[in-house]
């Protein structure tokens, strides 16, 4: 299992019965491969879909069933579809139990910047600021450290914002944190092998220790 | 009956100089690629503002159109599937402004409804509330995001009757829905036209008032 399928089988299990969850482009998408054969739960997509099945087989693709990435899709049973007004109302609203969503930074305060690079690369935000405001549960997905090794996981951001006080638990390869509003980050899980002093050393920010801190298990 | 069937070249031909255009569709779902060719290949007016949600992607016409030097604003959410809006972002040939995804599609329903604008706490605490007023209710800051209007909308649907009573398919509502109601003079690209009275008017998407003019494609 790699870093990337291992971040995204540990964040399905935080996936309740039920719950409406939207996933971001790359890793996040990847948790959908891991629900727990025991629930059942809605993937909206922001482009109108509440209700995203699995990949369709080739002869089945259909250009008016794809994902937020432009990827063909499947309706599961009990899907709807609706215009992209509607759409945010479901995101902004509250509407959305968990969203997961990549990040390049993320900070104590739960602050995230996951959306451009200023005079490098400049995407878009898309619909992610809105899904971070809105959804009652923010999960990012990411790597500890950067390509090169810097860490991710700041005291503040230093890339633009998405939004401000939004971040509630963080998966990456290293640790699962989660973001205590006004108290800072709290390190829950490491992955097993390693030690808090290593992930640490990985992590600008400070961490405080859980007291039931125990190996991430996926 | 006024009646509202013509040629994606007609229909083209009412595009001038300086107008502002609405395009659907998200990413290639629901895009109305046979009019945004007409416009690239039989129309040259320039000085153009395109509203959209990401531009398209390098495979669509609206690459072209981008690329040809005849847009000079473009407000969209996402502009990673076209790198040439990207470039022009970058060198600042065109003004580019990005909006979260939800406010985007709001400030188009805002226009369309006849709204001074919306209140949205989406985009407090980022680059994105530069330049806007904020406003606080209850204790929660919001952004005044103000309408927008076209002179034109191209949009796309599966199926219109004679009135042009619109109906979309799957994830293809997107952006079609809300831009129908918000520009002077609104295209829709059809698979499907039909006599009034063959739709179920349970099944309306879009009331025929909002379109002005038809152009059936395939």
């Amino acid at each position: 299992m790699n870093n990337r399928e291992f971040i995204a089988k540990r964040i399905a299990k935080e996936l309740k019965d039920g719950d409406v969850v939207n996933l971001g482009i790359g890793m996040p998408t990847m948790v959908a491969n891991y629900i727990p054969k025991d629930i059942q739960i809605m993937l909206q997509a922001e482009n109108g879909i509440l209700g995203v099945g699995p990949k369709p087989a080739l002869e089945e693709e259909r250009p008016d069933c794809i994902d937020a990435g432009g990827n063909y899709v499947t309706a599961v049973k009990g899907a709807c579809f609706f215009d992209s007004s509607f759409s945010f109302c479901i995101i902004r609203g509250g509407h959305v139990d968990i969203t997961v969503l990549g990040a390049l930074e993320v900070d104590e305060e739960g602050n995230v910047a996951n959306w451009m690079i200023p005079g490098k690369k400049v995407p878009g935000m898309g619909g992610a600021m809105d899904l971070v405001v809105g959804a009652k549960k923010v999960i990012l997905a990411m790597e500890h450290v950067s390509k090169n090794g810097s860490p991710k996981i700041l005291k503040k951001c230093r890339l633009p914002l998405t939004a401000v006080n939004v971040a509630k638990t963080i998966v990456t390869d290293m640790a699962v944190i989660d973001v205590v509003p006004d108290k800072g980050l709290v390190l829950k899980e490491i992955a097993p092998g390693l030690s808090v002093e290593e992930v640490q050393r990985a992590t600008e920010a400070h961490l405080m220790i859980s007291p039931d801190l125990k190996f991430i298990e996926v | 009956m006024k009646n509202k069937l013509t040629t994606a070249r007609e229909a083209v031909g009412k595009v001038k100089d300086g107008d502002s255009i609405m395009i659907g569709g998200f990413l290639t779902g629901g895009h109305p690629e046979n009019l945004v060719s007409a416009l690239v290949n039989t129309n040259t007016a320039g000085n153009l503002t395109i509203i959209s949600n990401d531009t398209g992607t390098q495979e669509l016409s609206v690459y072209q159109l981008v690329k040809s030097g005849r847009v000079k604003h473009i407000f969209a959410s996402y502009i990673g599937s076209n790198p040439e809006t990207g470039r022009l972002l970058m060198t600042g040939e065109a003004k580019v402004q990005l909006f979260p995804q939800g406010t985007l599609a709001e400030k188009i329903r805002a226009g369309g409804a006849g709204l001074g604008g919306i209140l949205t706490p989406v985009g407090i605490g980022t680059v994105v509330e530069e330049g806007k007023k904020k406003i606080k209710i209850n204790d929660r800051e919001y952004l005044l995001e103000l309408p927008l209007k076209a002179n034109v909308a191209f949009i796309k649907a599966h199926k219109a009757d004679e009135t042009g009573n619109l109906i979309m398919n799957g994830s293809s509502r997107n952006f079609n829905i809300v831009m129908a109601t918000a520009a002077d003079y609104v295209v829709a690209e059809v698979e499907e036209y039909v006599k009034a009275g063959e739709i179920d008017p349970n099944h309306v998407n879009v009331p025929g008032i909002f379109v002005d003019a038809i152009v059936k494609v395939g």
